[in-house]
């Protein structure tokens, strides 16, 4: 706790400032609301607009978690199928590479036609936009396991699945969970983003709702609440990591 | 019957020759150095022991049954301590029996405690010196069932100090378990020091250049390795190494 005041105090007084100057920009400049809100409307939007926006929120959690959640899967048994046929890492891997070239958003209109309004196209944006960071890196953590140790679990006997199980997966997992820190952010991108192509609630909703009637206060309520529902991802993927990591990866490739 | 035989190993990387002919035994409970210059193919004769690569030519017998090509037959240590940063010191030192498929935590806490590390079993391995490391990585070869441990230049890491401390204790945990052990080295002093026989490899292609067979008695002591006679082995020992070199 005392570390996070620490470290934490200098960020905060940055936006502090730039709220104060915002404001006061705002005010002097006399610049038009439907343009550019002051903070402190917006602030007031986020407290009293409950009953606007609360009903927007539940859809855009609940597309993000199942999202995720489809999205952490496919890609950890896509990175471990990966791992283990040779054959098939050789074919699908550069096409991997190649087709993250694809903004993901150029898809969603296609799987509007081929799977209509539901939450299934929008799932499906969603697993595209989250499984590659995992299997990427699933696959370079397995790639990076300790040769040494590999040879003194071959040269023991160690059957393919032992190795697998007591030396590469566990010496994937930090390097896994960083791919799932950026799909959960990825996550919910593409939640907005699938629901600004029709959906009746969510905060995508929400948001073109606002900026259809020039509410611009509304339209930044939505970002916050975009920018909180990113970070309480985060958070709970990172108490996940630190029950599951106890020991301290080793940093670098050194060996003390 | 020689508890390991080594007969004619020969293999090539592509064009170049790695190991010609290298033909040499180890007897039950021996203590064999194989000295050369680094990089002339000390680890990829390992490498042929443990069944990771298959030779261009020769065979190697473990208690009179070949082994070539196959693995499971030696416990192996390298330079670096190869422990699993997610492994505490207990799980470490077990990881050979799991592999056989069989846990002995009761021996190997008797034997961890002996080695100085009592209290460090619930510990991981970044919270241990270098020295503690390599003795946690000698004890997982140890307990591993296999009865040949191969020690690819296990101390070149340490400093000086703690070498030596870390060969002392060596030495007194081999006599009481009476292990044969064959052990890489590119340091004289440790080959002299440590073992019953010395093997020199010649560099590129490596074949057995020079057997030398170690006349000091066991225990050994500091002071032998201030002796006159001490120092003229290492003359010899040095002045073999250097014929082919050069």
């Amino acid at each position: 706790m005392k570390t996070l005041v620490e470290k934490g105090w200098r960020p905060t007084l940055v936006l502090v400032l730039l709220f104060i100057i915002w404001e006061f920009s705002v005010k002097i400049l006399e610049i038009e609301q439907w343009l550019l809100p002051a903070p402190s409307q917006i602030f007031n939007e986020l407290i009293h607009g409950t009953d606007v926006y609360l009903e927007h929120l539940w859809p855009t959690i609940q597309l993000c978690i199942i999202g995720l959640a489809i999205g952490c899967t496919v890609g950890i048994v896509t990175g471990i199928i990966l791992h283990i046929v040779p054959f098939l890492r050789q074919a699908f891997y550069p096409i991997l590479i190649i087709s993250q070239n694809i903004p993901t958003i150029v898809l969603a209109p296609l799987l509007v036609i081929w799977f209509g309004f539901g939450m299934l196209p929008k799932i499906f944006v969603i697993i595209l936009v989250c499984f590659f960071p995992i299997t990427i890196s699933l696959l370079d953590g397995f790639r990076q396991s300790d040769r040494d140790v590999m040879n003194y679990m071959k040269m023991a006997g160690a059957t393919k699945q032992q190795i697998f199980w007591k030396l590469e997966w566990p010496n994937a997992l930090p390097s896994l969970f960083s791919g799932i820190k950026i799909s959960a952010t990825y996550s919910v991108m593409g939640a907005v983003i699938s629901e600004w192509l029709g959906a009746s609630k969510g905060i995508g909703v929400y948001m073109q709702l606002s900026q259809s009637s020039f509410r611009t206060d509304r339209v930044f309520v939505a970002i916050i609440l975009i920018v909180i529902l990113s970070l309480l991802l985060l958070g709970l993927i990172m108490l996940l990591e630190k029950k599951m990591i106890r020991w301290r990866p080793k940093e670098g490739k050194s060996h003390e | 019957m020689s508890k390991l035989e080594i007969n004619h190993l020969s293999i090539s990387f592509g064009s170049q020759k790695i190991l010609d002919d290298i033909t040499f035994t180890a007897e039950e409970g021996e203590f064999i150095s194989i000295l050369g210059p680094s990089g002339s193919g000390k680890s990829t004769l390992f490498n042929l022991i443990g069944g990771i690569l298959i030779p261009d030519e020769g065979s190697i017998l473990l208690d009179g049954k070949e082994i070539t090509g196959k693995r499971g037959s030696i416990s192996y240590m390298p330079q670096s301590h190869a422990l699993m940063p997610w492994r505490t010191i207990l799980d470490n030192v077990l990881l050979g029996q799991e592999i056989a498929g069989k846990r002995d935590e009761k021996k190997a806490l008797e034997m961890l405690g002996k080695a100085g590390l009592k209290g460090y079993e619930k510990h991981y391995p970044h919270e241990l010196s270098g020295g503690m490391k390599q003795r946690v990585s000698f004890i997982r070869s140890l307990l591993s069932p296999q009865s040949l441990i191969c020690l690819d230049e296990p101390f070149s890491a340490l400093d000086e100090f703690t070498r030596f401390e870390m060969q002392n204790w060596l030495l007194s945990v081999w006599q009481q378990y009476k292990r044969t052990i064959l052990f890489i080295t590119h340091n004289i002093d440790e080959a002299l020091y440590l073992s019953d026989r010395i093997l020199v490899l010649s560099n590129k292609p490596a074949s057995v250049q020079k057997e030398f067979i170690v006349p000091f008695k066991r225990p050994r002591t500091e002071e032998m390795l201030y002796s006159a006679e001490f120092l003229k082995w290492k003359q010899d020992i040095y002045r073999e190494i250097k014929q082919y070199s050069l």
